[in-house]
């Protein structure tokens, strides 16, 4: 008889999930986290929202996001690029998750001040993600759960699909650990950077990973190895721009730059390379990482004049600033006659004309360069003059293992595994083929945590 | 922008951080209040440092807490940057440097009145007073007349309304305060009177550990109320002495004898949990060189509550005497040595609230 009903490796958002929905369900859980107590969860102590279906306005959400809205959002920044059966069941149960997660302790606030655009669809844990954990860590262990610190697995005993047992390494020595059923909610690849590589060659040297440094993707690995089918290819991530002064490791929230739509991006060589104005933040503040990524060193500048300084949420550093746009150049180490070319030939195609406003697509363009800003084009003319220099910041990769509808892994033999659940990013790419829509890690976490849990438990029993 | 201290220094640090978060939004009226500013004096950091209530649910919510590089404490960095702002606004200001020692000087002149209260019952009146005065008919006026005492209180009492008043005031001034409204005044009040933000946001708070079981604002409640009833008794007895000729002592079921009970409850029980939290607070929320002045405000209530009750209880006993004597020192002290300790917190932080309420309906209103 093996020691528990279920063992969840992982102890962010998935695995506590998965961790309550089987305790509820009547099983002994264990839950092994990596980390120590203070830095347990991963990746969902920078977290702030969930993107969640519902009907009607309520306390904290301004207005009804159905399910067919949900949908189309995930279409488009995936390009179509997701498990779309898979989705659509996600997308339903993240209408009842609002209710469940609150019956979990959690508790939602509206939007925060400086992310009114995500206040309709988007719920907010009040006290922010690490809040939004400690609720489900308590509520876990009132309902008997245990929780095991800086205890990570190291290998799995899995013969045809049947998971036997985990080995389990902690400060004391290692241990192997016997359990009905095994979720994997332990996280993306992100900060292992030779697996990142395997995707982006040399240029992964130059990424910061804006959480984590545990999630070194070392189950996922394991797992895929003994014959668990591998969804995704290692590039994919969700990634942003963020600001390149930031540690390597979890920088979080403060170090993100809400900018981009304000100004100009230039490259190494002072030359702009992607439409800044393509649409508002949030929408596409996703594509950023992924852009800078394929600049010169992996790194941009996001260029903008005296009136927007406030104009955008602030951020951990100040930026550079210089009185004139050839004494920016220099401190930013850039070029200064390309860069005033650069600057001086966006401003002269701004046409503009109409109230800037970056509540909505302005209509302020620029017209007849190679790049067109489409939206909030300004001439960037009144001193002084800044800078934010930005790198790629990896939140999490999608690269994982392939679930079905219970959250059961499935075998690259095309078999079902009879009792490996898997939930959070390290099944991400199951919904998410590229591209991000904000607060919808948490959603695929949660969503699939509380059906993995539930499965778990129905194998157990 | 420069700062006036190290603490201030580094509360701007966190405030830079914090705005760049903006998760711990929804706890209090810290957050929301630094997110109007993207640059603080030391008025505003001072004015975030007394809105806070120390609950402590931002440093258990925070994801870049030590052990974290970024080492965002708020809970104890404001708690420092307040107990800073007591002295930087006290008056006179050379009595400033009692903040530092407010414990040694409270436990100092506890014992000092007490003994020149003992003194003077026993010369000013028939030596064997002090143990038998519950004998007499006029009670506690026979160790120490009436006039006397509204003399020597009443003058130590306008000190206290001075030197407070005049504190607060330039407080009120460094925070920038001007344009608060009746209606401003009446939100402070409600939040004050509420302690709305001790709940961490509606889960509660947190004292020694990560569970937001703590119960200090009922023992806060307990105190302050116990505090107000107190005061009413004594202001009521006046009344009575005064306007109704009705001199103390008075029987247990008359008012001012009822307030004072009650009120010596809550200011026995109250300062008692108090006490028992500030002993258990977690280290990391601690601002450890102003804990005398925290215990010592509480031991002076406890002992002003309890020797109060005391007179009311053993007032028929020879106890009567010494009782007295303990009961007007610590009242004598807690009078004297209030604007320049943890007394002033309560008056700060309604002003800070006062502002609050100013600045969330002027961005309303905008």
């Amino acid at each position: 008889m093996p020691q528990w009903d279920v063992l969840v490796a992982g102890g962010g958002n998935a695995a506590l999930c998965a961790a309550i929905a089987a305790a509820r369900a009547g099983c002994r859980v264990l839950i092994v986290e990596g980390a120590p107590k203070f830095y347990r969860g991963g990746n969902t102590r920078h977290t702030r929202n969930m993107r969640c279906a519902h009907d009607h306005a309520t306390d904290t959400l301004t207005g009804p996001y159905s399910e067919e809205e949900f949908f189309d959002d995930l279409m488009r920044v995936t390009g179509g690029n997701t498990d779309q059966d898979l989705s659509r069941m996600m997308i339903a149960q993240s209408k009842p998750m609002l209710d469940w997660i609150q019956q979990q302790g959690v508790r939602f606030q509206p939007s925060l001040g400086g992310t009114i655009s995500l206040g309709r669809t988007n719920s907010f844990f009040l006290g922010g993600g690490r809040s939004m954990l400690n609720a489900l860590y308590r509520t876990a262990q009132g309902l008997g759960v245990e929780v095991r610190y800086e205890h990570e697995v190291v290998a799995l005993d899995i013969e045809k699909g049947h998971f036997r047992s985990a080995t389990v390494r902690h400060p004391a020595g290692t241990e192997t650990i016997t359990a009905a059923s095994f979720v994997a909610a332990c996280g993306g690849f992100q900060a292992d950077f030779d697996w990142l590589k395997e995707g982006w060659g040399g240029k992964a040297e130059n990424f910061l990973i804006r959480g984590t440094p545990n999630n070194r993707g070392t189950v996922t690995r394991m797992l895929i190895d003994q014959g668990v089918r591998q969804i995704g290819d290692p590039s994919q991530c969700h990634a942003v721009a963020i600001d390149a002064r930031a540690p390597r490791y979890d920088g979080g929230i403060i170090t993100r730059l809400d900018c981009v739509v304000l100004g100009v991006v230039v490259n190494q060589n002072a030359e702009r390379f992607y439409d800044e104005g393509e649409d508002i933040w949030p929408k596409r503040y996703a594509i950023w990482g992924r852009l800078v990524a394929d600049q010169p060193g992996q790194q941009a500048y996001i260029i903008f004049d005296a009136p927007n300084i406030e104009r955008f949420m602030p951020s951990l550093y100040p930026p550079i600033s210089d009185p004139t746009l050839a004494g920016l150049a220099r401190k930013l180490d850039l070029d200064p006659v390309r860069f005033e070319e650069t600057i001086t030939g966006f401003n002269a195609a701004v046409i503009g004309g109409r109230p800037f406003d970056t509540n909505h697509k302005d209509g302020n363009t620029t017209r007849g360069l190679a790049i067109d800003k489409t939206n909030w084009a300004q001439r960037i003319e009144t001193p002084p003059y800044y800078a934010y220099p930005v790198r790629p910041g990896i939140t999490f990769t999608y690269l994982g293992v392939k679930v079905g509808h219970d959250a059961r892994m499935l075998m690259a033999d095309g078999t079902a595994s009879d009792n490996m659940f898997a939930a959070g990013e390290i099944m991400a790419g199951n919904v998410l083929g590229q591209g991000y829509a904000a607060g919808i890690g948490m959603t695929i976490g949660s969503v699939f945590g509380r059906i993995a849990g539930q499965e778990a438990a129905k194998h157990a029993a | 922008m420069p700062h006036s201290t190290p603490a201030l220094t580094e509360a701007d640090r966190l405030m830079t951080v914090c705005n760049s978060c903006r998760y711990c939004e929804g706890l209090c009226a810290v957050f929301p209040a630094m997110e109007m500013k993207r640059a603080f004096t030391d008025g505003d950091l001072n004015h975030l440092a007394n809105l806070c209530h120390a609950c402590g649910a931002c440093y258990h919510d925070c994801q870049f807490a030590p052990p974290h590089e970024f080492d965002v404490n708020v809970p104890q960095v404001l708690a420092q940057v307040r107990a800073e702002s007591y002295a930087q606004y006290a008056w006179p200001a050379a009595a400033r440097p009692v903040f530092a020692r407010h414990g040694q000087v409270l436990v100092l002149g506890m014992i000092v009145s007490f003994a020149l209260f003992l003194a003077g019952f026993v010369l000013a009146s028939d030596p064997g007073a002090l143990w038998a005065a519950h004998r007499e008919p006029g009670r506690f006026y026979a160790l120490m007349p009436h006039n006397a005492m509204i003399a020597l209180f009443g003058a130590a009492f306008g000190w206290m309304v001075l030197a407070v008043a005049m504190g607060a005031r330039a407080f009120w001034r460094d925070s920038g305060a001007s344009g608060v409204l009746a209606g401003d005044h009446g939100a402070a009040g409600r939040d004050a009177a509420r302690l709305t933000y001790l709940d961490g946001g509606g889960p509660g708070c947190f004292n020694e550990d990560d569970m937001p079981k703590d119960r200090r604002r009922l023992w806060h409640h307990l105190t302050f109320y116990g505090f107000l009833l107190c005061f009413a008794a004594t202001s009521v007895a006046t009344v009575y002495h005064y306007a109704l000729d009705r001199p103390a002592p008075y029987a247990w079921w008359d008012l001012p004898a009822l307030l004072g009970i009650a009120g010596g409850i809550g200011l026995v029980i109250g300062p008692l949990g108090l006490l028992d939290a500030k002993r258990r607070r977690l280290a990391a929320l601690r601002a450890t060189p102003h804990e005398g002045m925290e215990y010592g405000f509480v031991v002076v209530l406890l002992v002003t509550g309890a020797s109060g009750l005391g007179l009311r209880i053993l007032g028929e006993t020879g106890m009567l005497g010494p009782l007295l004597a303990l009961h007007l020192s610590a009242v004598l002290t807690f009078f004297l040595t209030a604007p320049y300790g943890k007394f002033v917190h309560g008056l700060y932080r309604y002003l800070a609230l006062a502002r609050y309420a100013r600045d969330m309906r002027r961005a309303h209103d905008s």
